[in-house]
């Protein structure tokens, strides 16, 4: 295959260091902010001019004494209010792994930002304050952790050094979480940690108060817990998100150059294996992974490659190339569920755009089947409408068939988003149930 | 066996190539914004990975202040050429001739006039997407901003109207006369930038390297004396070996005295450090949300 850039040097050494991405949250006071701080002050991750910064505020506001949380206060507006106003990113690294943090706010109306935090993690850390125990906010972020398929969660016991350390509250307060846990969606690993954001037991350091606990302190789980099993390697979908075509009239091999460029949503692919491009439905043959850095034998979830297939097909951004074992959905009628996160309330009839990987399509929510009410979990029928921060289950239609999995079996092929014309604002994200039955490409029936 | 699991560059790498994707797929006039930088020579890799063989179906887009280091243009000129890319260059100086920036009495800095000077770039050529090079680990207000954070008509961000972005689904949509500003490198951090280069062997502006310069102190920081900067009265000059971290215009970047000149020698001076990058920019240095105002008025 012809290379362009083959005189440039390439490869990327392999790294033995892995990303964990988690996120935090707990109810305002709960000392999300001060978790963070601490994780990156004691693992040393601060540097001099922040602490300084720390500094330079803490005269200002806080009596001379430094916040800890002010490090991902970011906007100005949080540091007036004292509040989280929005999701913050931060960044650590150990020589294990490197951290990407998600600071989730508490508030009620911020599910919304939860969500949006939680939705790429591995990991949620869910926070506690010893002394008030399990209260709506926690049942509602365990929630919404299992339901976005957060495959790790972690249940921090904060502010264990106001209760004196008491190894019955935390048991107490993990016999109330687990009296829940059976009650969601699959939740695979649930840890509980006793700690104390405020002074650093169990957070980077094992804490002496605690001789009653043998598990790790925060850190040590976040380097060790096992993350690369957290894609979906089964099921092969390739969602063609740009197709490639130099066009290049003087240079014969990429004058007829026809690649599909896009980032593997599932499974593996390998040259030589044959493939259904949906929902035209044709087979044919992968004939090369192509990349910058040279051709590969094989590509897997989420890597970005160039796929060449054998036959001159007519493919284009939103079709979706799988493999010819396991097919996904194809359907203009879809159940799903979804977290509303505008002012404006959903309800039935309304007309929205639906982006799902690399497609958009005009879609009208046809029915709102329930609302769940976080407090009991259980589903309430037949709502008027669904409000910001409302979690409910709706059906939709499409105006052209969308190609899916369960949002159970692909997080990726399974998910989607809500745009409000006009506003073009972000209203929703949903859920997708699994298909009710799997698409059956025309060739079938001669095979058999 | 193949372990089928990225590491961390490469995960860094495959989520920069989807957003770079994403933008040519949703855009009709995007531009990458390239200045020459660390950064930015990160962001071209990264286009030459998601779109060869094709040309990168973009055009590059600098705002030139008039200020930067010589180094710095003469490598993102060799730069654009080399990669057969269309640069477009904007100087501030003559957006200040036409009256698009307006300086203050006395305002020697070229931050402020670098907004107007890209806003009417924006409106001349009506991009409606700019790729930046900004990381979320520079800088607290960043530390909020979105892979694709929206900008309205006059180019505003509105911090507390972010759109949420939830799994690897982007909102794309504008109305016409607002425009988007995607940014791939948002989860990397200055070690990422550097182990990136470093593994993909790419060529930076020398000034990155240790080298020999003039430089005066001024407020805890050594700026390098040029005619834009040049000694007061009898303050004295020193001849130092330093390089830069992060470059800003040669009027305010503070130089640091170092005698790395390789990559491993940066990154292990990375490593060791104990101030961050952005704490050698006079520029951010003006208040707590000095950061947070230029971008609600349209800084990248």
């Amino acid at each position: 295959m012809p290379s362009p850039t083959a005189d440039l040097p390439s490869p990327t050494r392999p790294h033995p260091v892995d990303l964990l991405r988690f996120n935090t949250c707990g109810s305002v006071d709960d000392g999300k902010s001060t978790l963070i701080g601490r994780l990156l002050y004691d693992s040393k991750n601060l540097m001099e001019d922040q602490i300084e910064a720390l500094e330079r505020s803490a005269d200002i506001t806080g009596g001379g004494q430094i916040n800890l949380a002010n490090l991902t206060d970011g906007l100005r507006a949080e540091r007036e209010q004292g509040i989280t106003i929005d999701v913050a990113y931060r960044y650590f690294a150990t020589p294990r792994r490197k951290f990407i943090v998600a600071d989730t706010p508490g508030h009620v109306q911020y599910t919304r930002n939860m969500v949006t935090g939680a939705s790429t993690a591995n990991l949620s850390v869910v926070l506690v304050d010893a002394r008030q125990g399990v209260i709506e906010q926690t049942r509602r972020h365990t929630f919404i952790a299992a339901m976005l398929g957060i495959p790790h969660l972690v249940i921090a016991v904060n502010k264990m050094d106001l209760v004196d350390w008491d190894e019955e509250r935390f048991l107490q307060i993990r016999d109330e979480v687990e009296s829940f846990l059976p009650r969601l969606d699959v939740l695979k690993d649930v840890k509980f940690i006793p700690l104390s954001a405020l002074h650093g037991d169990n957070v980077v350091r094992t804490s002496e108060h605690t001789p009653w606990y043998q598990g790790p302190n925060l850190l040590g789980h976040l380097e060790t817990v096992h993350i690369a099993s957290d894609w979906d390697l089964s099921a092969l979908r390739f969602p063609v998100q740009w197709v490639n075509r130099p066009n290049n009239p003087t240079h014969k091999e990429l004058h007829d150059f026809r690649g599909l460029s896009g980032q593997m949503a599932g499974g593996i692919v390998r040259t030589g294996q044959p493939v259904i491009v949906m929902p035209g439905g044709l087979q044919t043959k992968v004939k090369e992974i192509w990349t910058l850095d040279g051709q590969l034998d094989e590509a897997f979830c989420p890597q970005s490659v160039t796929l060449v297939l054998e036959d001159d097909l007519d493919v284009s951004r939103g079709d979706m190339i799988v493999g010819t074992d396991s097919l996904p959905g194809l359907s203009s009628e879809l159940s799903a569920r979804v977290c509303w996160m505008h002012q404006r309330p959903l309800q039935a009839g309304r007309k929205y755009y639906l982006k799902h990987g690399a497609q958009t399509v005009q879609c009208a929510v046809t029915h709102l089947e329930s609302r769940i009410n976080l407090d009991s979990f259980e589903p309430e029928p037949a709502p008027a409408e669904l409000a910001l921060n409302d979690i409910g289950d709706i059906r939709l239609r499409t105006g052209r068939s969308l190609i899916f999995d369960g949002y159970r079996s692909n997080r990726l092929t399974g998910s989607f988003i809500l745009v409000e014309p006009g506003s073009n604002a972000t209203v929703a994200a949903g859920m997708l149930a699994a298909p009710v039955s799997a698409f059956t490409p025309d060739f079938a029936e001669f095979t058999i | 066996m193949h372990s089928y699991h990225l590491d961390h560059l490469q995960f860094l790498e495959t989520e920069a190539i989807h957003v770079m994707r994403e933008v040519a797929a949703e855009f009709e006039r995007p531009a990458i914004l390239f200045s020459g930088g660390k950064d930015s020579i990160c962001l071209l890799r990264l286009a030459e990975k998601a779109f060869r063989p094709s040309d990168i179906p973009m055009p590059l887009l600098n705002v030139d202040t008039g200020h930067h280091f010589p180094e710095l243009n003469e490598f993102r000129d060799r730069r654009a050429r080399q990669l057969g890319g269309k640069l477009i260059v904007r100087k501030v100086e003559e957006a200040i001739a036409s009256g698009i920036a307006v300086p203050n009495p006395g305002e020697v800095s070229r931050n402020r006039l670098q907004i107007p000077t890209l806003l009417a770039a924006v409106e001349e050529f009506r991009f409606d997407c700019l790729i930046g090079g900004a990381r979320r680990d520079e800088e607290k207000a960043r530390a909020k901003e979105r892979f694709f954070s929206f900008r309205d008509a006059f180019g505003q961000w509105d911090p507390k109207n972010q759109r949420p972005e939830i799994w690897n689904l982007y909102n794309a949509r504008i109305n016409p006369g607002e425009h988007m500003r995607a940014f791939p490198l948002s989860n990397w951090t200055e070690m990422d930038v550097w182990e990136y280069i470093k593994a993909e062997q790419l060529d930076v502006p020398s000034i990155y390297f240790s080298h020999q310069r003039r430089c005066v102190r001024r407020q805890g920081q050594w700026l390098p004396v040029t005619d834009l900067l040049p000694p007061k009265g009898n303050e004295p000059v020193q001849d130092l070996v330093v390089r830069v971290r992060t470059i800003g215009d040669i009027i305010s970047t503070g130089m640091i005295e170092s005698p790395a000149n390789n990559y491993d020698d940066i990154i292990a001076e990375i490593a060791a450090a104990r101030v961050t990058e952005r704490g050698s920019r006079a520029d951010d240095k003006a208040s707590e949300a000095a950061m947070e105002d230029r971008k609600k008025a349209g800084y990248f």
